[in-house]
């Protein structure tokens, strides 16, 4: 209950400062807006290559555009850490008896909140250009909550190497490097079919692929609850695995204390 | 009377080969201020650091309110409150919310916890900016708020590390009554580390004077002046190393010890007033010029050059602090 409950004070902390500040979340849309728009326009011929099936491009992108979305946003997260590090927030909350996976816990579901409330704006931006989702609103809903998944890994990952390097740049420098080669090693703007064979084959251990995979079928008519399941599933072990990665960089910052 | 802290032997090392703590052993009589002095890095904030459970000592044990910090860490940070050279609050929060996040770390809750917060911020003059963000206070007031969120747990022992490092004089002098009645109205026991000797010399019952990783000496501040005996005379020579100046006053009966630094010769005696005239007598036989003369009372600045080999001056300008 403890637990809980002082990792709920983590997280409202990060809420509050994001209502008192608002105009966040217009500067964090930004980017995801543009890449929906630009592959969106840039790879809209992609529907007339034989074997590609579905309907429009923006219904076959925006998934793909939610999971980036997901990682980068999550990715940041650390930022908080590395400032309450250098600001001396980190040692006083070390001094209490809180519970100490607290701090990754409430700044974890922070980012999967804002996560949520980051992609159903771009989902509803998908709707006004035109994409259509079969699944209903059940079926975004799931897309929603796998984004946030996946983004909970990436902020517990994010957190992790943050207590590991404690500095701006080498967080900025991962977030930058892992993104990109995790959106095109995926099928987050390309059917399985048509990417090449080794990218396929990286792709089944990409975990953006999984989000991608699994946010896509859940837009479906019918839904491949066997594809969700197993795609919700490693990505809830991946959650954990990260949450672990994380409590163990803690560990080793209070170790070089 | 038990002691509220007692430290014995600790040892740490930082990666590569850095030693910032050597053997130092300390016991705090509780209901008391003890003072920690040194320069930066000789090893306050790492001492502080181990004893108040945020890092482990290489060797050595430590308890603080009776309990070892290494075997129940968690029932140590309920009985202690410790303030940081860092402020530890969040800026972009208020200061009623820093509070609150900090009763809930302590596990005080709901109502009791948003009255003791209100107390709190009331009695460190902080009610009415209790609603605004902290990065808008000024040093002082964040230094308040960083005391208020360190006590509002009640803390038996209270570690303040450095609470007056950036304050402006005013600000300072207003601490130190705060520091003050916490321990004479609260009975609370509270290790200050510093490195302002008056600011030792004004708080602290007891102190240590730390250097490289141990203690060198420990006592009551006036204790720790009147063991040095006598007092100092300060001559300031015409020229720099002049040996004839040291030689002169070695043979000067009421004076025990000479030392020159470049051209400043300090000299100590039992009644420093009474050697005066003799001094001056002896130099000028030698055939040395004095520019001027003055008698100082032992300061704990004495006692610094005295037992850590080096004046606090000195010792200062050294490069260091490990970890920061």
């Amino acid at each position: 209950m403890t637990p809980l409950r002082q990792s709920w004070q983590v997280t409202m902390r990060g809420i509050r400062v994001f209502m008192r500040n608002p105009a966040y979340l217009a500067m964090t849309l930004t980017q995801p807006i543009i890449w929906l728009l630009l592959f969106g326009a840039l790879f809209k011929a992609v529907i007339r290559i034989p074997g590609f099936h579905g309907g429009s491009y923006i219904d076959f992108l925006t998934p793909g555009i939610v999971m980036m979305l997901a990682v980068s946003s999550a990715g940041w997260t650390g930022m908080g850490f590395i400032e309450d590090i250098h600001g001396g927030v980190m040692d006083r909350v070390l001094v209490s008896p809180v519970w100490r996976g607290a701090p990754n816990a409430g700044t974890v579901i922070y980012a999967a909140l804002m996560i949520v409330v980051q992609t159903a704006l771009i989902v509803l931006l998908a709707l006004a250009l035109g994409a259509h989702y079969a699944g209903g609103v059940g079926g975004v809903l799931l897309l929603i909550l796998v984004a946030a998944l996946l983004g909970a890994a990436f902020a517990s990952l994010s957190n992790g190497v943050a207590m590991l390097a404690r500095q701006r740049e080498a967080l900025i420098g991962a977030v930058t490097l892992v993104l990109l080669p995790l959106t095109f090693l995926s099928t987050a703007l390309m059917q399985e079919s048509l990417v090449p064979g080794w990218i396929r084959t990286v792709a089944k251990f990409n975990p953006v692929n999984w989000a991608v995979v699994a946010g896509r079928a859940a837009a479906m008519q019918k839904i491949d609850w066997g594809l969700v399941g197993s795609r919700i599933g490693l990505l809830v072990a991946l959650t954990l695995v990260c949450a672990m990665f994380a409590t163990r960089a803690f560990t080793k910052y209070q170790r070089s204390l | 009377m038990e002691a509220a802290i007692e430290a014995q032997e600790l040892t740490k090392t930082y990666p590569p080969a850095v030693t910032a703590l050597d053997g130092l052993s300390l016991s705090v009589e509780a209901g008391t201020i003890f003072g920690l002095l040194g320069p930066n890095g000789a090893g306050k904030s790492t001492t502080v650091r181990v004893l108040s459970t945020l890092s482990r000592a290489d060797s050595g044990s430590a308890r603080v309110a009776g309990i070892d910090v290494v075997a129940d860490p968690v029932r140590v940070r309920h009985a202690i409150g410790v303030v940081g050279q860092k402020h530890g609050s969040d800026p972009e929060a208020t200061g009623r919310e820093n509070m609150v996040l900090q009763g809930e770390f302590y596990g005080i809750t709901g109502r009791d916890l948003s009255r003791r917060v209100a107390a709190s911020l009331e009695r460190f003059g902080l009610s009415d900016a209790a609603d605004r963000r902290v990065r808008t206070y000024s040093g002082g007031m964040q230094r308040r708020l960083d005391i208020a969120m360190g006590l509002l747990h009640r803390p038996q022992v209270l570690f303040l590390d450095e609470p007056t490092t950036g304050l402006d004089p005013e600000a300072r002098v207003e601490m130190w009554r705060e520091i003050e009645r916490l321990a004479g109205e609260e009975l609370m026991t509270i290790l200050l580390t510093t490195h302002y000797l008056e600011e030792a010399d004004r708080l602290a019952s007891k102190l240590a004077i730390i250097d490289r990783g141990h203690v060198v000496v420990e006592g009551a501040p006036s204790q720790l002046k009147s063991d040095l005996n006598g007092d100092t005379i300060q001559i300031e020579l015409a020229e720099a190393h002049d040996a004839g100046a040291r030689v002169a006053l070695e043979r000067v009966p009421e004076i025990d010890r000479v030392r020159l630094d470049g051209r400043t010769l300090r000299a100590r005696a039992h009644d420093g007033g009474a050697a005066i005239p003799a001094v001056l007598a002896a130099l000028e036989a030698h055939g040395v010029k004095a520019m001027s003369v003055t008698l100082a009372r032992p300061s704990l600045d004495e006692v610094y050059l005295r037992y850590a080999g080096r004046a606090f001056s000195q010792a200062q300008t050294e490069p260091e602090e490990v970890a920061a």
